[in-house]
């Protein structure tokens, strides 16, 4: 057991390291940071002493040390294009992020686990071949044109709901949140909807599958002969069994739908981190790239390493392999 | 069958054959490949079917700007899909952007096809130090999503770039961008087949008859590997065309001067409010009928080469 959390961990740290050197190669070998920090009239000294500042004139190694203990603590430089610390800058756009990835998980669980269970349940029915069809459109249209039907429909022709930023917030210590506000909550709506949109289908397709398996279970037929109501069955033996894998899944989606908040965050101009993201990629700062190159990466890895130190916990199996 | 047959025999036998039995006896599939094609050939021949040009600034004129599709109230019928803010015909822009569209998909799919089963051949042949170096590259790559390894290899070659070179070199970056992300999985499942293929009989005579090593990956093996790497190509020409259409809507890809279908959706974005939904509607529903029709196909073709389903 503890062989193999051992060994999972130094698995983590390993592509950790991986990642900080990508994340590092392109701080150091992308353009000159030295150019692209001071004005182009700067001096050859304060070149050179700024040079000096950021540990250039060292070794390769030397430099990746620093980076990497940098990181750690949260330190990334500063940015080229707005002149601050990166880290201040992404510190200030998590909790929009995470608040719009935690209503869109809920918005797709409330949704997608209830049409699961009818389309296992009802096979055959009218309503559960038409969400099929439904998830299937769902699956090949690009999320930004959700995005801006939604805008179509919501904002600019009924006029309910408003179509971009956050409203208005309110500061708790350092994290500002819009779930206090009415108009916090309304401008929640549209981008929680797109962005969970696509994890609907991807949950009810799930929980059908599961759930039609659990059903055809010996431990299902036996309640099923122990006299047990329907409901009694469905919901109190089946469903349990049933939540299990798709609750690893939806973990496992948390770290995607961080990233697919690029699409949804460019779309309603929501100031997260995703359009922190996208503003760098098109204007080429790097030091803001390779911040939250290391943030995705470690949320990635951290949700992995969970998931399979569950699995290891629930699973007896693999503790003999181990 | 015979060996040497005759281009109308091979027409005939390819008439008669199963996957062609297969596929016209799907209705879904033959309509999906018709808007496929249809799509295609419009965007082939945008520079002779296109009514304007739109590239062309001397025809444009401010007086035709924001005129809705022609059978609204409005319309003018020299614009079928009416026009935008600056008085290009919607129609036009659509066809040159999905022959960019169409462009970018194909030549990343083939370049990312090609990378993918060489090193899926080589990896799965020799193993050893060589398989294990790609296989855990293509691990890391496999963990994130691929739109985000998409938008930081194009951000990496940005910003390596000059930034009067973004716009001329943005296609170059996109295909690029794409065939990096993409080629991984070529190289997953050639390799799988290969493993498979390098302990046939077929293969150890080759190499008892004193064939070369790359001679038998290339003319022995690769034919017998083939079929999974023309389906997950098929589903990757979908998928490319969807990561360039959402590079380009945040930004990061074809520039508005020369825009590809979702450069069109990114600019029609900025007129939604005014009421103008024709500039943006119109590409968006191109790139969904583009992306659900391939999608269709490679779904057909998975389930039509799939032994075990029949």
């Amino acid at each position: 057991m503890i062989a193999f959390i051992l060994k999972r961990l130094i698995q983590s740290v390993i592509v950790m390291l991986a990642v900080a050197l990508i994340a590092f190669s392109m701080f150091r070998f992308i353009g000159d940071p030295v150019n692209s920090m001071l004005p182009e009239n700067a001096s050859a000294e304060d070149r050179q002493e700024l040079r000096e500042q950021l540990g250039l004139d060292q070794p390769v190694t030397v430099q990746f040390t620093r980076f990497v203990t940098g990181a750690v603590q949260g330190e990334f430089g500063i940015s080229y294009r707005n002149k601050r610390a990166v880290a201040e800058m992404i510190a200030e756009r998590l909790p929009a992020t995470l608040e719009l990835v935690l209503a869109a998980a809920v918005f797709a669980l409330l949704l997608g686990v209830p049409m699961g269970i009818y389309a296992a349940l009802h096979p055959k029915g009218v309503l559960s071949n038409m969400l099929n069809v439904i998830s299937l459109i769902g699956i090949s249209v690009p999320t930004f044109v959700t995005g801006i039907l939604l805008i179509l429909v919501f904002s600019v022709w009924l006029n309910w709901l408003p179509s971009f930023g956050r409203g208005e917030t309110v500061q708790i210590g350092w994290w500002r949140t819009g779930f206090l506000t009415v108009s916090g909550l309304k401008s929640l709506i549209l981008p929680a909807v797109m962005l969970g949109l696509f994890q609907v289908t991807l949950i009810m397709r799930l929980v059908r599958a599961e759930m039609m398996e659990v059903l055809r279970s010996d431990f299902v037929r036996f309640a099923r002969a122990r006299g047990l109501t329907n409901r009694a069955v469905n919901f109190g033996h089946a469903l349990g069994n049933t939540l299990m894998p798709v609750i690893t899944i939806v973990g496992l989606q948390l770290g995607a739908m961080i990233a697919f908040a690029i699409i949804t965050e460019t779309v309603f101009q929501w100031p997260g981190m995703g359009l922190l993201f996208i503003q760098a990629v098109s204007f080429g700062d790097i030091p803001v790239m390779s911040a939250y190159l290391v943030m995705v990466a470690l949320v990635f890895v951290a949700i992995n390493m969970i998931v399979d130190l569950l699995y290891f916990a629930i699973d007896p199996r693999l503790s003999v392999r181990a | 069958m015979a060996l040497e047959a005759s281009p109308q025999s091979r027409l005939t036998a390819f008439l008669k054959s199963d996957l062609f039995y297969r596929f016209r006896t799907s209705y879904v599939t033959v309509a999906a490949s018709a808007v496929t094609v249809f799509i295609l050939l419009a965007a082939l021949l945008a520079p002779w079917i296109a009514p304007h040009d739109p590239f062309d600034v001397s025809t444009l004129s401010l007086w035709d700007s924001e005129l809705p599709p022609v059978w609204a109230e409005g319309g003018d019928p020299r614009f079928l899909l009416g026009t935008d803010n600056q008085g290009r015909d919607v129609l036009s822009a659509i066809l040159y952007g999905s022959r960019i569209s169409l462009a970018v998909g194909f030549v990343s799919v083939a370049l990312a096809m090609v990378i993918g089963i060489v090193v899926g051949l080589v990896s799965g042949y020799f193993g050893g130090a060589v398989d294990a170096f790609f296989m855990r590259i293509a691990d890391v790559m496999l963990s994130f999503p691929t739109i985000l390894v998409a938008l930081l290899v194009s951000g990496i070659v940005r910003g390596a770039l000059p930034r009067e070179m973004h716009d001329s070199a943005a296609l170059i970056v996109l295909v690029f961008a794409i065939t990096v992300t993409t080629w991984v999985q070529y190289a997953r499942t050639v390799r799988s087949s290969t493993m498979v293929e390098r302990s046939r009989e077929y293969v150890y005579a080759a190499q008892l008859v004193g064939r070369k090593p790359f001679a038998i990956l290339f003319s022995h093996i690769l034919p017998n590997v083939m079929g999974p790497v023309l389906v997950i190509a098929t589903i990757n020409l979908a998928m490319a065309i969807l990561i360039e259409a959402t590079l380009s809507f945040l930004g990061v890809g074809m520039p508005p001067t020369n825009p590809s279908l979702g450069t069109l959706i990114r600019v029609g974005n900025e007129y939604l409010f005014s009421g103008v939904w024709w500039v943006v509607i119109f590409p968006s529903l191109t790139l969904v009928a583009l992306v659900l029709a391939v999608n269709l196909l490679g779904d057909w073709l998975r389930d039509a080469l799939n032994p075990k389903l029949r």
